[in-house]
């Protein structure tokens, strides 16, 4: 590759990604040559800025068609300016988590902090933009190693270190298990690049190897559940979870889990959507059984094992596995509705569960523990944060006038639309939520009914500023849905995601 | 005006929400006298509403409809969208029951002066209730139905978790699971429904399946899934009513929950149940509800009979009602199962009558409880001589409850009855045993209370000038109903017609 086509590339394509590593860099630079005393907090100012001018480089991108650039395999189309909107917004609200968080061990790290959350950030943005296997492995070995270090990143604390421990070796399985499954798809197609593999899926020659191809699919698939913390891969999400430093923990619930759904709709919906199963026209219709055990299962784990957690950070580990089974349910109908309601159900899912962090991070601060009882008697204590705890915790039951709801309601829609509908899905759905409500409550019936004399909880002015967001938009987005919807509709044409540009058009020469 | 009328009154609770907001939280007796004004607001809107309907008008009144939220799905056949709308209006059927949820809640509000702390999260949630209740009755499509039935759900776990008595927290969890396995049902089913059809509107979803069977077979639309769905309603809604043997959460609530919430409780949710069967069960599927019906009339008479042989033997008056209240929503089923136009206007009339009566009893009940600090029946005797206007109201309040004739009891019972013998004389002729066993237990309980031997109560006044408000007036009303029941069937006359039609006789 020589400089000329290198300069036809059109990299505008890449400004957010450009934004946040440039950010990174820069704030890496200055920790390195700041004072080792001197505070690092006014640090966050510059990295959040980074992921202002980031989001605000994706609105100015909105109106662009679907361009790809470095020979396809890096693409700009609706689905990842859609997902990248998520990203990115839930990091801004974690950045300001992270900036408030205290801990005596972190603030010798507090530079590090910032530019692994914009590493990871920018791995995950890459996953959205990746057309191919190879980027897409890249950005998500980005996104991981940062969230390692990350994890551990209080360095005296032991819980903190086997967090982080736990977190590598049960990742780098995971990564293997991925990238065997990756192999085979790799081997059966001859190619890395997802829209050139879902071209050779259709060749008649793979008719005869349905049963490997079948194969890979159910291992990737597997490897693939890892970020989002499902089934069978889920083990690691409570230990982590519990160890993590909070603001990591709302990072790798929110920002990460969103990640990974990106690769499983982007590797699995392109690649697979055109392959043929081993007796019949469709793999993806031969899998759908795998594809809802695995769901099901995700949702009964989480949302059972919860019921016996005392921690508060173990029971929002097994709240966010139960609520990736509940978003998974859209892959096993593959209805039409598929991008839309996982996207709005991720949003939903941002909001409620880093305004439900938000809390945990102030009361476990306070409280020094991360016992249930912290909650005791908070509405007395400080009604203004035992409210917009309620609503986080409504939603994330799925409790009408709240997001959660609204994105729940979408899933059943998207389960029983199609013909066959999908009731027993749907059953198992609603009766593991009926489970999600005597913890969700528990939280609640602590805050309300019963009586603690610990003192008023103060907030630091960001996080109420964070908690406010989150609570608003918890209500808003579910009394108004359809402002997220049209927002949706209105600039996002989910056809992109499927619209192959190679054959078009590869650089455009107009600079 | 008129256009916005019915939203105004679903939301006018909010108002008192907003006034509350800044009243200090200590301030006791303000705080009480807004809550009271607060349920009065609706309430005067209510009666606007009421003038504004027309009676006997036919079909529905003071309709709102505005887009809300849509969605847009790619099928083979082209983009689909499927729109949900925010829709309300009224017919005789919810103008009833509206009314009568802002007649109780104001009353439900003077009885909450008995509670002794909290006042201002206390009534912040009763309004939010109150919200939740209107909204129900008012709502025209599944979505709007399905919210205002959670909304009433959060507040209720409140209320009862954090005001009732001694086993206040079991009560509302198991409030919570009951109720939420019903709701869970009612999702699936609703939302089923819209996939298939496209619409949640309850006239047009009416109109769809009414349809020949030929051409709901092309919207996959067949005789199963109609069974199945009816079938998954009346679960869902028999957990609210509640049917045997989904009631045990009803008694806990009952016992455990303060006396004005289960005023509102025993008065007015467990109607949303029977208001469901009518609006969803017979309204939508009447074919299916029809040959569905003999089972529909056994869990009615089984409810009557156990809830009644239960009620004979409780020892806490509370017990007595809560069971008294399962036997009397086994009249509901009685009259609904009965289809035809006694049973119906019997099984709507015996929603109303008994919304009134236990609103009523549950009232004094709480009265006494606050002057004994017991509910036991052995706790009291001869309180009639230290109480006579009490006793006295207590008493009618049991008469009416047993069916006694010039009261409200009588005319449901009668005419539900009356329904079903026309069409299975033999359940019938079972059920009225439950009857029988109805006055055995009502007087065994009032006349336990009322007379005998005076019992020490450590604090023996009479009904306070606050208290009496709501105790005439609930006598009043069951009376009114008792003497004059040609008001209240002229306005369910139009609705019962347009479902017994669909039931064909």
């Amino acid at each position: 590759m020589d400089l000329d086509t290198l300069l036809s590339f059109k990299w505008s394509v890449m400004a957010p990604e450009f934004i946040i590593l440039g950010v990174a860099t820069l704030l890496s630079v200055i920790d390195l040559f700041m004072k080792k005393e001197a505070s690092r907090k006014p640090l966050a100012w510059l990295a959040g800025a980074g992921v202002l001018g980031a989001l605000a480089a994706i609105f100015m991108q909105l109106d662009t068609e679907v361009t790809s650039i470095l020979y396809d395999t890096y693409r700009l189309d609706s689905f990842s300016k859609a997902f990248k909107i998520l990203l990115l917004l839930g990091t801004l609200l974690v950045l300001v988590l992270a900036s408030n968080y205290k801990k005596e061990d972190i603030d010798e790290n507090r530079g590090e902090f910032y530019y692994l959350l914009l590493s990871a950030l920018l791995g995950a943005m890459m996953m959205a933009s990746s057309a191919d296997l190879i980027t897409l492995f890249v950005g998500l070995e980005l996104l991981s190693l940062a969230s390692y270090i990350m994890a551990g990143l209080e360095r005296r604390n032991k819980r903190s270190n086997e967090s982080a421990f736990k977190y590598v070796v049960s990742g780098g399985i995971a990564t293997a298990i991925t990238l065997f499954g990756m192999s085979y798809v790799f081997g059966l197609t001859g190619e890395t690049n997802l829209f050139l593999i879902a071209q050779n899926m259709q060749d008649p020659e793979l008719l005869k190897h349905g049963f490997l191809l079948m194969f890979a699919f159910l291992i990737t698939f597997a490897g693939l559940t890892f970020k989002i913390a499902a089934a069978p891969l889920h083990m690691w999400a409570p230990d982590v979870y519990e160890g993590a430093p909070v603001p990591v923990t709302a990072f790798l619930s929110v920002v990460s889990k969103t990640a990974g759904f990106v690769i499983l709709l982007r590797f699995i919906i392109i690649t697979f959507i055109a392959a043929p199963g081993i007796d019949s026209e469709s793999l993806l219709l031969e899998v759908q059984p795998y594809v809802m055990i695995l769901a099901a299962t995700t949702m009964i784990i989480g949302n059972v094992t919860a019921l016996r957690q005392r921690n508060i950070k173990r029971m929002f580990a097994y709240s966010s596995i139960a609520q990736a089974g509940y978003i998974l349910v859209p892959f096993v109908s593959n209805s039409s509705l598929l991008f839309e309601l996982i996207w709005f159900y991720l949003l939903a899912y941002l909001f409620m569960n880093i305004g439900a962090f938000t809390i945990i991070q102030v009361l476990t601060a306070q409280e020094k523990s991360n016992d249930i009882s912290i909650f005791r008697g908070l509405f007395k204590r400080s009604p203004w944060l035992a409210v917009p705890m309620t609503f986080f915790l409504l939603s994330l039951a799925g409790i009408p006038i709240t997001a959660g709801f609204v994105g729940k309601f979408g899933i059943f829609m998207g389960a029983l639309g199609l013909e066959p509908a999908h009731y027993w899905l749907a059953a198992v759905m609603m009766a593991t939520t009926l489970f999600s409500y005597v913890y969700y409550f528990n939280v609640i019936a602590v805050m309300f009914f019963r009586d603690g004399e610990g003192a008023k909880v103060s907030v630091p002015s960001g996080m109420a500023a964070v908690l406010a967001f989150c609570a608003v938009s918890t209500i808003i987005l579910g009394v108004m849905p359809d402002l997220a919807l049209d927002f949706f509709y209105g600039n996002f044409d989910i056809n992109e995601f499927f619209m192959n540009i190679e054959a078009v058009d590869t650089h455009t020469h107009d600079h | 005006m008129n256009a916005w009328l019915l939203s105004i009154l679903i939301f006018s609770p909010l108002l008192g929400v907003l006034v509350l907001m800044f009243v200090p939280s200590n301030d006791e007796k303000s705080i009480k006298w807004l809550g009271v004004l607060g349920t009065l607001f609706p309430l005067g809107i209510a009666l606007v509403v009421l003038s504004a309907f027309k009676m006997g008008g036919e079909g529905l009144q003071l309709t709102e409809k505005f887009s809300w939220i849509s969605y847009e799905v790619f099928q083979s056949k082209g983009q689909v969208s499927y729109p949900i709308f925010y829709e309300v209006g009224v017919n005789g059927l919810s103008m009833v029951l509206i009314l009568l949820t802002a007649v109780v809640s104001v009353l439900a509000a003077i009885a909450s002066f008995s509670i002794k702390q909290n006042w201002k999260s206390y009534f912040i949630l009763f309004f939010l209730l109150e919200m939740g209740m209107l909204g129900v009755f008012a709502a025209q499509n599944l979505f709007l139905f399905f919210i205002f039935f959670e909304i009433t759900l959060i507040p209720m776990f409140f209320l009862i978790g954090r005001w009732g008595y001694l086993e206040k927290e079991k009560a509302a969890y198991s409030f919570l699971i009951y109720n939420g396995v019903g709701s869970a049902i009612l999702l699936i089913v609703f939302v089923a429904l819209f996939m298939k059809t496209g619409t949640m509107n309850f006239e047009q979803l009416a109109y769809t399946f009414s349809l020949p069977q030929a051409e709901l077979n092309q919207l996959f639309i067949t005789k199963g899934f109609k069974m199945g769905m009816l079938i998954a309603l009346l679960v869902a809604f028999a957990v609210k009513l509640p049917v045997f043997p989904l009631h045990s959460w009803m008694v806990r609530v009952h016992v455990q929950a303060p006396p004005a919430i289960v005023m509102i409780h025993s008065g007015i949710l467990l109607k949303i149940g029977a208001y469901g069967v009518i609006v969803f069960g017979a309204g939508m599927f009447p074919d299916q509800f029809k040959s569905l019906a003999f089972v529909i009339g056994l869990f009615g008479v089984i409810n009557l009979l156990y809830g009644a042989f239960l009620a004979l033997t409780q020892t806490d008056v509370k017990r007595v009602l809560a069971y008294s209240s399962v036997s009397h929503m086994g009249i509901v089923l009685i009259g609904l199962a009965a289809g035809n136009e006694f049973g119906m206007t019997g099984a709507v009339f015996q929603v109303v009558s008994h919304g009134l009566i236990s609103a009523l009893l549950f009232f004094l009940v709480g009265a006494l409880y606050e002057r004994s600090g017991s509910s036991e029946l052995s706790a009291f005797g001869g309180v009639a001589k230290r109480m006579p206007i009490l006793a006295g109201v207590f008493l009618a309040g049991g008469l009416a409850s047993l069916g006694l004739p010039g009261m409200s009891g009588f005319i449901s019972e009668f005419m539900a009855f009356l329904g079903l013998f026309e069409k299975m004389p033999v359940l019938a002729a079972v059920g009225t045993l439950g009857l029988i066993l109805t006055a055995v237990y009502v007087l065994r309980a009032v006349l336990a209370i009322t007379f005998g031997a005076e019992k020490e109560l450590h604090e023996a006044r009479d009904l306070t000038s606050s208290e009496r408000v709501p105790a005439f007036v609930l006598l009043a009303a069951i009376l009114f109903i008792g003497i004059y029941p040609a008001w209240l069937s002229d306005m369910l006359r139009p609705t019962l017609d347009a479902i017994l039609l669909g039931l064909g006789g």
